[in-house]
């Protein structure tokens, strides 16, 4: 008996009709990339490799060799970027947890307040840390009328009011996959762990924070990878003494006017992300990132 | 682990009760588990069964009462110095770990040296059929394979208790039921005393020693399972194992009437206020050629008939209006006799067949 290949032809355009028009959908999304994102970046990554003569050169790659300033820079970029990541971690990991083991209803309330900052533009939150710190702001006020200390303490335009600040911006995004991949751990586990005679503490470590890491992990990638190009914190809360990758940048157009520079300057930290990212997706399922995937 | 069996305790609870806001979860219970006795816990959902269980592993702190294994009293103790094997229903293996270090687990926390515990897993993979499995991830492995290595998690330091919730719910029809012949076998061998948790009125039938059903926080009925199938204690329990139909009867003259028709029944009736003719679907017989002698006889008019492979169930409305299934195994011969709606048929129950029981609820 012959095989019989009823509606074939019919059912393989039903297919490419089909594929087409999800492509008809997604269009728009894809040009808004293509627009404000690919051709950008590649623009970018072409007059980073023009001279000042018009002529295609290293020159703006080599100013970052020559320079001791720009190495400086780079390691004051890493350097914010590890410590907030880390300060993040000790941060948010408690709290996640503490979040995670709360009942439904207490546990959103938590969740609102983690959020509530997102409400609040950047720049107002910055400028908030600026009045809360200053040599006369109401924690130097306060803890020399408490008695804690006898003179101001300097906790902005430095160091410690760059961390405090980008701390406080940064904490939801560790938080949140942090939070969502505790939250994916049944209770059966700990019980498991338990029944089988682990003490509460050996079960954490043992069942737990293992299956709470891949979570943990995404959180801080992301969180290193916003603070390699962060801005505005910086710039406001370190004074001009904390200089880093992004704040280079502007100098380069505002005060240089050389768009060259400034390019080259973000290409690295592009690659540098993106180098980041890569050695990181070795390690983790990055899908973690965005809630997916397990 | 030792293929000799070791001594097992007994579990002793006494007056146990859990409450849950207003809701009584457990009420009062008291029961008492033989050392090596298979006992289940069998009731509906939110019966209070997985609470009791929860207790036993102390994984939920009672409003009051005593626990006891064997003579200690363990009702303070944290689940973690309890020492009993648990299997849940979730299974609950750890997903970071391969089958040998879920296994291993348990031995590794008891600091058992390395070379015992490479063997001591590997026999409790073989006692479970799963011998050589010790490197798969959990993910690699079915839902039957899974059951199995939560069973050897369970058994493998040698616990003298072991509880098990619902363990088999997530598997189906054709594996639950050589999984239970498994258990049961598992038991056998290893003899501890083991305190199981299931819906599955059936399950419960085929696997226990002693089957305890419970409602509303509170033990119906304990008893083998020929006798909660035989002598239900109420009409909960009538209900809850097999299918039944009930009647309602009266006491009038010292004998127990259906309608006008005094019922003869081996058994004596229970000395209660409410009375109930429990009558089992595959205890009644449909009678070809009219009344039988020494039997107890009902007419009554064939509702519907319902092929179902083995045998067939017909629904009758009985002369008062109840309506009754009767359950006959399916013969080459009695195809062609399978009667057909709107038939008159008499059934008849043989006195030994004929269980009264107490008609409260509870």
């Amino acid at each position: 008996m012959p095989t019989s290949r009823v509606n074939e032809t019919g059912l393989r355009l039903d297919d490419r009709l089909e594929r087409l028009r999800l492509f008809g959908l997604s269009s728009p999304a894809i040009l808004l990339i293509l627009v404000v994102l690919v051709i950008p970046v590649g623009w970018l990554f072409y007059v980073s490799f023009v001279g000042a003569d018009g002529q295609f050169s290293l020159e703006n790659y080599q100013r970052m060799i020559d320079r001791a300033s720009y190495a400086r820079i780079f390691a004051t970029t890493f350097k914010v970027s590890f410590l907030t990541t880390g300060i993040c971690i000790l941060i948010g990991y408690p709290l996640a947890y503490f979040m995670s083991q709360l009942p439904p209803r207490l546990a959103s309330l938590c969740m609102i307040t983690v959020l509530l900052p997102f409400w609040t533009s950047l720049l107002v939150r910055t400028y908030a840390w600026l009045v809360l710190l200053q040599r006369q702001g109401l924690v130097n006020d306060w803890a020399i009328g408490l008695g804690l200390w006898d003179e101001p303490i300097k906790m902005v335009h430095n160091m410690t009011g760059t961390l405090i600040g980008m701390v406080h911006i940064m904490l939801p995004f560790l938080i949140l996959p942090t939070y969502g991949a505790m939250k994916s751990i049944s209770r059966d586990y700990m019980k498991a762990a338990s029944n089988l005679g682990a003490t509460p503490k050996t079960a954490f470590w043992t069942v737990f924070f293992p299956l709470s890491t891949p979570g943990l992990f995404a959180g801080a990638l992301m969180v290193f990878i916003l603070c390699l190009g962060f801005f505005v914190t910086p710039a406001v809360l370190g004074g001009g003494k904390v200089i880093m990758v992004s704040m280079k940048i502007v100098s380069n157009i505002e005060l240089f006017v050389n768009w060259g520079a400034a390019s080259a300057l973000g290409v690295v930290l592009l690659s540098l992300a993106v180098i980041v990212l890569w050695v990181a997706s070795r390690f983790l399922n990055l899908d973690q990132i965005s809630g997916g995937g397990h | 682990m030792n293929t000799e069996k070791q001594d097992a305790l007994p579990i002793t609870v006494t007056n146990v009760t859990k409450t849950y806001g207003k809701v009584r979860a457990l009420d009062d219970v008291s029961l008492d588990v033989k050392s090596g006795e298979f006992l289940t816990l069998l009731g509906p959902s939110g019966s209070g069964k997985s609470t009791l269980l929860m207790v036993l592993a102390g994984f939920t702190r009672p409003d009051c009462g005593s626990l006891k294994f064997g003579g200690s009293e363990v009702i303070r103790t944290p689940p973690h110095l309890r020492d009993v094997g648990m299997t849940f229903q979730s299974y609950a293996l750890f997903p970071h770990m391969t089958v040998f270090g879920n296994v291993g687990y348990p031995l590794r926390l008891r600091k058992v040296p390395k070379v015992e515990m490479r063997d001591r897993v590997e026999q409790a993979l073989e006692t479970v059929q799963l011998g050589g499995f010790g490197d798969r991830r959990i993910d690699q492995l079915s839902g039957g394979q899974r059951q199995r290595v939560a069973v050897a998690r369970a058994i493998v330091f040698e616990p003298r208790i072991l509880l098990m919730d619902e363990p088999l719910s997530a598997l189906d029809k054709k594996l639950r039921e050589q999984m239970q012949i498994e258990l049961r076998h598992l038991h056998e061998k290893l003899g501890m005393t083991t305190v199981y948790v299931t819906h599955d009125q059936r399950e419960a039938l085929t696997m226990s020693d002693r089957i305890a059903v419970v409602n509303h926080g509170r033990i119906m009925q304990l008893a083998t399972p020929r006798d909660l199938y035989e002598r239900p204690a109420n009409r909960f329990v009538a209900d809850f194992i097999g299918d039944s139909t009930f009647l309602p009867v009266t006491r009038r003259n010292g004998q127990v009437c259906y309608g006008d028709m005094a019922l003869k029944h081996d058994a004596p009736a229970p000395d209660a206020p409410d009375l109930l003719l429990m009558i089992r679907p595959e205890r009644i017989v449909l009678s070809d050629d009219g009344p039988v002698n020494g039997a107890n006889n009902f007419p009554a008019t064939v509702n519907d008939v319902v092929y179902q492979g083995d045998s067939y169930l017909v629904q009758a409305r009985m002369e008062d209006g109840s309506q009754i299934s009767i359950r006959r195994a399916m013969r080459g011969s009695n195809i062609t006799s399978m009667p057909v709606v709107g038939d008159m048929i008499t059934m008849s129950l043989a006195p030994e067949d004929t269980v009264l029981i107490d008609g409260s609820e509870a």
